[in-house]
């Protein structure tokens, strides 16, 4: 009866939640009790006089896209290198440049125009991405190393883009991609992560990726003497990490109508590491579990919106993330598992004592 | 004096969720004695050392040892530690990067100031006085593994430890360094410490025991002098049956004629580790290469599965001459591997034993057609039933299992791909003998199906068994190729001791 009650909850893949689903759970109750009115949910009409949905819980959504996008390519990176991309927000930066220039090029922002600028903004995420995969996975040099260097020169590349601080572009078509879509009152990000989402999950369900990502992560010798090549894994989860960065650059381009290279998806990398972190993967590489780094990208949103409802001045805000983050982290740090563990053992050791008794 | 007790293990009990590991075990070690404790994989040795070092506490039981009043309260290793019992592991625990005198002191140091000179010159004195070939400054990482293993040895014994636990420690040495190892160990009994001896390697056994403890399925089997338990009798007990069917393991005398089509055909095949050398392979055929650790066995069929870059050569598979660069093209090719190192090259540890199991197929199929969920249950269930692979579930991550069962695992991944040619390097070292027997028993199976098979083992005797044909190796060349009548242990020591290179 136990056993079978196990299997299932092993199944759904319960047990590496545990940990982000017990913590989201733990942010909803203490919002519930500080104040019940930061789960009302409004319908304010905007400057056109469309209905958009308000409320802090809409704002933690919709915020949390650039980074639940992000963490999913991070993630795979992650499980192949056993190592982190530094880069993504610097690289996101270069890729927004290209963006936005284009669409300014190109004149009138049309259908035509965004597809054009985006499928270039994705070109130039996957060949920057490219280059660090090939420091990594060719050159063996560590990813944070490797990463190091588009890191600190990323935003100065996007300086020589954009030729001036903050190119601005203004057109209903941007208005609609980064904030809502007249009709639809739920902002148009949200859409874009389920669209990556899926895109991902139809990716993991017709292909390999998954398999090949954590063998090579696991065990790199023994999945190439399994004839799996261990640099072109690697290199395709940098590609899409690189598709990752490009999308949640436009998001942040089209939120702002702008794009300043100082301060777009500024820091983003240290959160997408924790949100992957915190969605009990390994960052040692190996197995992971792509729904953990999302519920982590949506659970340092709500702590930051929880802490900024509670008035705590954006100075601060770090500090106070701090602490809870060592819990969260804490709670899934092998000491403290291993604890759980021969706990539970011990429980379970004396269940099997008393029913031979009984 | 002889019969000093040191250590008495009394009525252990250990449980874990599903499985009792240890079932009221006794175990009794006398000072000065070398001791081997038997058994399968999974029948409990682990256990019951991990027990004795405070790796795992046990559940019921009493462990008493000598000079210590009352029960010995271990519940860790530094308890053990300090109680004077000492592991030497199978896999060296120390650092390679400091030098031997480091590695012998090091967290022993009770001065805020070390004086190294002086731990030096007191390293020296212990190995000068064990025998053992190694200098105090020199890094540990230059010593060979056997040298390494000693110096843990050394180090254990300057810790006065009264009961010193070998868990496999011959499992990677060559003869002569196993040799030099036994001199230690019958040194040490000399001087009254007791030792504990794990090991697969049934003639060791016989070699340096004085008894045999045997374990099956966590419960005691017997305690026996080693004079008064023959080796035959030793595996019976160790499986649980009588041995008839050991004697009924005989390949199938398959003369080949001339025209027997070659499954795998090899020119001047070389590789950058490996000088290039001809070799081929008939239909049904088992063959070997045989030779000393280090002699190019293990290098000669990774340049035939494209393991390691090759540098040159033609190979024929079936008759077309193909291209074999990497593992990938050696499979497409109806080639597979089972690496030496099963850790290191063959498992993914992770991953399920599912996973594990349809990984070759899977990557075969190609990265754009990945199996449906049912087929890969298809397939495990399929394996583990025919393997009789010991495993909790299909889900089990394959790390968990005993080595005999991941070693089976692998063979299952290899089988599932219906090669023309597998290749099994070691696929016997360090696991069980009755899963031993069951891959030899496999081997031939394999090939009256017709899969060419290559062998390789460190025991000859396994390799007689199988091999209708073994190519021996020496210091990287090819000295003799047996068959027939030739295939007698003594002709294959020759060989390796005395016979001429035929290639360059």
């Amino acid at each position: 009866m136990d056993k079978k009650k196990e299997s299932i909850w092993k199944r759904m893949g319960i047990g590496q939640l545990a940990i982000p689903l017990t913590a989201l759970a733990l942010l909803f109750l203490f919002n519930l009790i500080r104040d019940p009115g930061f789960f009302s949910v409004v319908v304010n009409i905007n400057n056109s006089g469309n209905p958009v949905l308000g409320g802090n819980l809409i704002s933690v959504i919709n915020s949390a896209s650039e980074l639940a996008i992000i963490s999913m390519g991070m993630t795979l990176v992650t499980a192949a290198c056993g190592g982190q991309d530094i880069s993504v927000g610097a690289v996101g930066a270069i890729s927004a440049s290209v963006f936005i220039k284009l669409l300014i090029g190109m004149g009138n922002v049309t259908a035509g125009t965004l597809t054009v600028a985006t499928l270039a903004c994705i070109a130039t995420a996957v060949a920057f991405m490219m280059f660090n995969g090939t420091l990594v996975s060719v050159f063996r040099i560590q990813p944070m190393i490797a990463t190091l260097i588009l890191y600190s020169c990323g935003r100065s590349i996007a300086y020589w883009i954009t030729g001036s601080a903050t190119p601005q572009v203004d057109s209903p078509i941007i208005t609609a991609i980064g904030m809502t879509i007249p009709g639809i009152p739920v902002p148009t990000p949200v859409f874009m992560v389920i669209l990556v989402g899926v895109i991902l999950a139809v990716i993991f369900k017709r292909t390999n990726t998954a398999l090949y990502t954590q063998s090579v992560g696991i065990n790199q010798g023994a999945a190439r003497l399994n004839g799996i090549s261990p640099t072109a894994v690697k290199m395709l989860a940098f590609g899409l990490l690189g598709v990752c960065v490009a999308v949640a650059s436009v998001i942040a381009t089209c939120r702002m109508s702008q794009v300043s290279h100082k301060t777009l998806l500024v820091d983003i990398e240290m959160d997408a590491i924790l949100a992957v972190a915190i969605g009990g993967n390994s960052l040692g590489g190996g197995k992971f579990r792509m729904s953990g780094s999302i519920l982590g990208a949506y659970i340092i949103t709500m702590l930051t919106v929880t802490l900024l409802a509670m008035g705590i001045n954006s100075v601060n805000i770090k500090a106070y993330k701090a602490v809870v983050i060592i819990i969260i982290v804490g709670a899934g740090s092998p000491v403290i598992k291993n604890r759980m563990i021969l706990w539970r053992n011990r429980r379970s050791a004396a269940a099997v004592k008393g029913g031979a008794a009984s | 004096m002889q019969n000093d007790v040191v250590l008495t293990m009394r009525g252990i009990s250990k449980l874990f969720p599903g499985t009792k590991a240890l079932n009221n075990v006794d175990f009794t070690l006398r000072r000065g004695e070398i001791h081997a404790l038997m058994g399968e994989n999974g029948a409990g040795k682990s256990t019951l050392i991990k027990v004795l070092t405070g790796v795992y506490e046990k559940d019921s039981g009493s462990i008493h040892i000598e000079g210590i009043d009352g029960e010995a309260a271990i519940h860790s290793p530094q308890d053990a530690q300090n109680a004077g019992i000492s592991t030497v592991y199978q896999e060296i625990t120390l650092c390679p990067n400091l030098t031997v005198a480091e590695n012998m002191f090091i967290g022993r140091t009770e001065d805020a100031v070390v004086h190294w000179k002086a731990y030096e010159k007191k390293a020296a004195a212990i190995l000068d006085s064990l025998g053992i070939p190694a200098r105090p400054k020199q890094e540990l990482s230059s010593c060979s593994l056997a040298v390494q293993q000693m110096v843990a040895i050394g180090r254990a014994v300057d810790m006065n430890c009264k009961v010193l636990i070998l868990d496999e420690p011959t499992s990677s040495l060559d003869e002569k360094e196993v040799a030099m190892l036994f001199r230690l160990m019958r040194d040490l009994k000399s001087r009254g410490v007791g030792i504990i001896f794990v090991t697969h390697f049934l003639e060791q056994v016989y070699e340096v025991s004085d008894r045999i403890t045997v374990l099956r399925n966590g419960e005691l089997v017997g305690e026996y002098p080693v004079a008064e338990l023959p080796q035959v009798e030793l595996v019976a007990r160790m499986m649980g049956k009588s041995l008839n069917d050991l004697g009924d393991l005989k390949k199938a005398d398959k003369s080949f004629s001339a025209g027997t089509e070659n499954v795998y055909e090899a020119k001047g095949l070389s590789s950058v580790v490996r000088k290039p050398f001809d070799f081929r392979i008939r239909k049904g055929e088992v063959n070997g290469f045989t030779g000393l650790l280090g002699s190019g066995r293990s290098e000669s069929v990774r340049a035939i599965f494209g393991a390691d870059r090759v540098t040159g050569g033609q190979v024929r598979m079936n008759g077309k001459e193909v291209r074999i660069t990497g593992p990938h093209e050696a499979m497409k090719n109806g080639i597979g591997y089972l690496p030496e190192d099963r850790k290191r090259d063959g498992i993914i540890a992770e991953l399920s034993v599912r996973e594990n199991i349809i990984l070759a197929l899977q990557v075969m199929r190609g990265f754009f057609k990945p199996m449906k969920r049912s087929e890969m249950e298809k397939f495990a269930d399929e394996y583990i039933r025919e393997l009789n692979i010991k495993t909790a579930s299909q889900n089990t991550p394959v790390g968990s299992l005993s080595g005999g069962n991941q070693q089976k695992v692998i063979l299952a991944r290899w089988l599932l791909t219906h090669p023309d040619y597998l290749i099994l390097d070691e696929p016997t070292r360090g696991i069980d003998v009755g899963t031993k027997l069951e891959i030899q028993r496999l081997v031939l199976k394999l090939a009256e199906e017709n899969m060419s098979v290559t062998f390789i083992s460190s025991e000859i005797e396994e390799m007689l068994r199988t091999c209708s044909r073994l190519i021996v190796m020496r210091d990287g060349n090819t000295v003799g190729e047996l068959t027939g009548d030739e295939l007698t242990q003594a002709h294959v020591m020759e060989t390796i001791a005395g016979g001429e290179a035929q290639h360059g």
